[in-house]
């Protein structure tokens, strides 16, 4: 058995951590979320002499301040968890900012290694680094490390085990000092935290009233259930008056000053910097990429390039697997006797796990995209170009590419808010996401607009999608005010420095939310798939079938009486012929007739029935709303449910004409036809969509809400829109 | 010199901290990436939307919506070598 250790890897953004997490781990990872929130969670294995070392994480921050989910997860990870090692990825070309973190983990009281990253980018700008004097000034080894070429791994093992068994030479524990005046406060108050018979020494006495004198909310919570705590506060009160009175500054702001200055020291000491050697090439780039003419054309440019390879290209792969699915219903059909085993097997499960199979191609290709945007930097300057329109609906710049890739897909698109920095972020994100028109409501928009638009169809077309967008900045103008009032986050963003990615970091990236995908939302979305099929399949109704079985022999019969009467006339063979004819159009009239009836006997077909009186008022008939329950499963089923209840048989492109007729003939006014339009683009999104919604939202209740909102709104909508278009003389 | 915000600043201009206004986390987020008294920003461009802006402290490139960089009071601003 070997030896136990569990290291936590800290850092900030864009400092090489996820690279670092890759060497250090290889392929053993395992992505999962954080306990109750959707923050990710990565963790991996690796062994290393006689130890088997856990390696978990943490999400990239600046901080450990309690203002945001990524930060109380860093941090509630390293007091409660007690990792041995905790492994600070710096980032060396930015020394003074990434040290502010590492004093937040001394203040923590953990154990510390610094991975120094990007060691050559560094040396490449002029900057070095003295990180002998570094290690002395800190207590804490430093390892020099280039991560996207997998330098300095080994090396950081071997420090995090030296350190762990506390035999490294220079690992000691420093206070960060905060001045004679902050440190007279702090030690007041560590010794009424220190004087309370519960005390106990889990939570490390520099760093509580570091944080109790910085009044944050999470360490105030944590001395809850102490005896003295009013004590503890008003010793925190009396040191932030006396401090306030002093420097005319409030002990929050003194504090990050003085924390600054300490690392500021540091820095001047351990660091030397060539006089102005920029980064050139990277600043140039810049110039083009964020140009004040040339920028936004070029991010259009590179934002159509992201859409058309998720969507266009991943409509290949994409049609494989609908090919495969077909075949293996065709072969079970085939090698299975008629009966209910071979529907469940061949329609439900297979057509099941082929619902689930159909996004893996665009979501794949999405996040290969994305995490190459991340990994070369452009990613944040989407946010930086995008802002300004974002930001009018209460989100970040950053929201941008998730919201764009609703029109292709919601499912990838609602995944890709993974991306964003905030839980209030994500959330109003996911629920905007379906009302951006996905491909798979434009079928319907074509049938409809096509045949009672024929001459304005793209116009009206077009229209849909404005109306779409034209809601998602009503209603984020609205959930902001009402549902996640005052939360917003500051947009206070880093720009970092373009990279070329390293290949296996956005493999990996890609590789992980494929997984996801498949673990999250893979089984929900099969189940819930089946449980439809079978509201859709049953009850089977014996009598129906019997009935039409009777009512097609007593055709075929009427048929053969006919030619009989005809025996003997010299045209007789083309008579017959003719009445073969006949006879085929008068069975697949038939046909379709029982196909419709059989449908309508279905648990759906029923429900579709019960809820047409709900939508009467929009003019929908029970054809429609059926359509529509149906369109759950996916948005571009209405259509072919339309077409077995119009009785006109599948509806292939071929076939549409026929369905068009139908419509046309269906007594159906231009005013309805638009408020169905409508009512499809907004009401609830497809079955996959809201899985994902709930699976990476967290929680059931957004799902419902989505569900909920959306149905209201697309009732409200399309009422509007009938009772105007009627007034216009549409009816 | 008369105080300006940090938001007043041209391409090209530089200034040095002298407050950050304002409470919670923005104040926080401000100090924690380095915003401190004393501190010199220079403002590098807006957005092709005219807003948020790209400043550089530190050494790193920051960006700051208009509303942020209005809790930033400066003084000393000067104009540097574009």
């Amino acid at each position: 058995m070997p030896k136990q250790l569990t290291v936590a890897l800290a850092g900030n953004p864009n400092v090489g951590k996820t690279a670092l997490f890759n060497n250090l781990t290889g392929a053993r990872q395992h992505v999962a979320n954080w306990p109750g929130v959707t923050v990710e969670k990565k963790e991996g294995r690796v062994q290393f002499e006689d130890y088997e070392i856990t390696v978990v994480d943490l999400p990239g921050t600046y901080s450990l301040s309690p203002y945001s989910l990524e930060e109380i997860i860093s941090r509630n990870f390293i007091i409660d968890e007690k990792p041995d090692v905790v492994i600070n990825v710096i980032d060396a070309s930015n020394l003074e900012r990434n040290l502010f973190l590492s004093a937040q983990i001394i203040d923590l009281g953990a154990k510390m290694v610094f991975a120094l990253n990007m060691v050559d980018t560094a040396a490449s700008r002029g900057i070095h680094i003295d990180q002998k004097r570094l290690a002395e000034l800190w207590g804490v080894p430093v390892v020099p490390t280039v991560a996207n070429r997998n330098q300095g791994t080994k090396e950081l093992l071997a420090a995090v085990v030296r350190t762990a068994e506390a035999r490294d030479p220079v690992a000691r524990h420093i206070h960060i000092d905060y001045g004679p005046d902050v440190e007279a406060v702090l030690g007041r108050i560590e010794k009424v935290l220190a004087a309370d018979p519960q005390w106990s020494d889990e939570h490390y006495p520099r760093w509580l009233a570091t944080k109790l004198l910085e009044l944050d909310p999470d360490a105030i919570q944590r001395i809850q259930r102490f005896a003295d705590r009013d004590a503890v506060m008003a010793q925190v009160e009396e040191g932030r008056r006396q401090l306030e009175k002093t420097w005319g500054e409030d002990a929050t702001v003194l504090v990050a000053e003085r924390r600054y200055g300490f690392l500021g020291g540091t820095v001047r000491e351990v660091q030397k910097e060539e006089l102005a050697k920029r980064i050139v090439l990277s600043e140039q780039v810049d110039k083009v990429l964020t140009h004040q003419l040339f920028g936004f054309p070029i991010f259009l440019f590179f934002m159509w390039l992201l859409f058309q390879m998720t969507f266009t290209l991943g409509e290949l792969p994409m049609n494989w697997i609908e090919a495969g699915v077909a075949a293996m219903k065709t072969g079970v059909r085939s090698w299975l006797p008629d009966g209910l085993l071979r529907d469940l097997l061949a329609d439900g499960i297979i057509g099941g796990v082929g619902s689930v199979l159909v996004f893996l191609p665009q979501i794949s290709l999405l996040f290969l995209g994305i995490s190459f945007l991340d990994d070369t930097g452009y990613m944040a300057r989407v946010a930086f170009i995008m802002d300004r329109i974002m930001h009018a609906l209460g989100l970040h710049g950053k929201s941008f590419i998730p919201m764009l890739m609703g029109f292709g897909c919601n499912v990838p698109a609602i995944m890709a808010t993974r991306g964003l920095n905030s839980q209030r972020d994500r959330i109003l994100t996911m629920l905007l996401i379906p009302l951006m028109s996905c491909s798979a409501r434009l079928p319907v928009y074509i049938l409809f607009a096509g045949v009672f638009f024929p001459r304005r169809a793209g116009q009206v077309i077009f229209g849909l999608y404005l109306l779409g967008i034209f809601m998602a900045v009503l209603l984020g103008i609205v959930f902001n005010k009402i549902l996640l009032k005052g939360q917003e986050e500051p947009f206070v963003m880093e720009l970092p420095p373009y990279r070329l990615p390293a290949l296996r970091g956005v493999l990996v990236h890609m590789w992980d939310k494929v997984t996801v995908y498949l673990k999250r939302m893979g089984t929900v979305i099969l189940v819930a798939s089946v449980i439809i099929w079978v509201l859709g399949a049953f009850p089977k109704n014996p009598e129906l079938a019997a009935r039409f079985q009777q009512e097609r022999d007593n055709l075929e019969a009427s048929f053969v009486q006919k030619a009989k009467a005809w025996q003997g006339r010299e045209d007789f063979a083309a008579l017959c012929r003719n009445l073969e004819k006949e006879k085929e159009a008068a069975l697949a009239a038939m046909r379709q007739h029982q196909q419709a009836e059989e449908m309508r006997q279905t648990f759906i077909g029923r429900l579709g029935g019960v809820l047409e009186p709900l939508l009467r008022p929009l003019g929908f008939d029970w054809r429609m709303s059926v359509s529509l329950l149906t369109g759950f499963v996916a948005k571009e089923i209405v259509i072919s449910t339309l077409g077995v209840l119009y009785e006109v048989g599948e509806v292939t492109e071929a076939a549409a004409d026929s369905l068009q007729q139908a419509l046309k003939n269906s007594g159906l006014t231009p005013a309805v036809a638009l408020g169905f339009m409508v009512f499809v683009l907004l009401y609830t999104p497809c079955l996959a969509t809201v899985v994902t919604l709930w699976r990476e939202s967290g929680a059931l209740k957004w799902m419902l809400f989505a569900i909920s909102y959306q149905l209201t709104l697309a009732w409200l909508a399309a009422w509007v829109v009938v009772k105007i278009g009627s007034l216009l003389g549409l009816g | 010199m008369a105080q300006k915000k940090l938001s007043e600043l041209r391409p090209g201009e530089a200034g040095v901290v002298e407050r950050v206004v304002g409470t919670g986390p923005f104040r926080q987020r401000l100090l924690e990436m380095g915003l401190t008294r004393g501190v010199r920003v220079a403002m590098e461009k807006t957005a092709p939307l005219g807003d948020p802006a790209e400043y550089v402290v530190k050494g790193y490139h920051i960006s700051l919506r208009q509303g942020e960089a209005d809790l930033i009071l400066l003084s000393e601003v000067e104009e540097v070598a574009g």
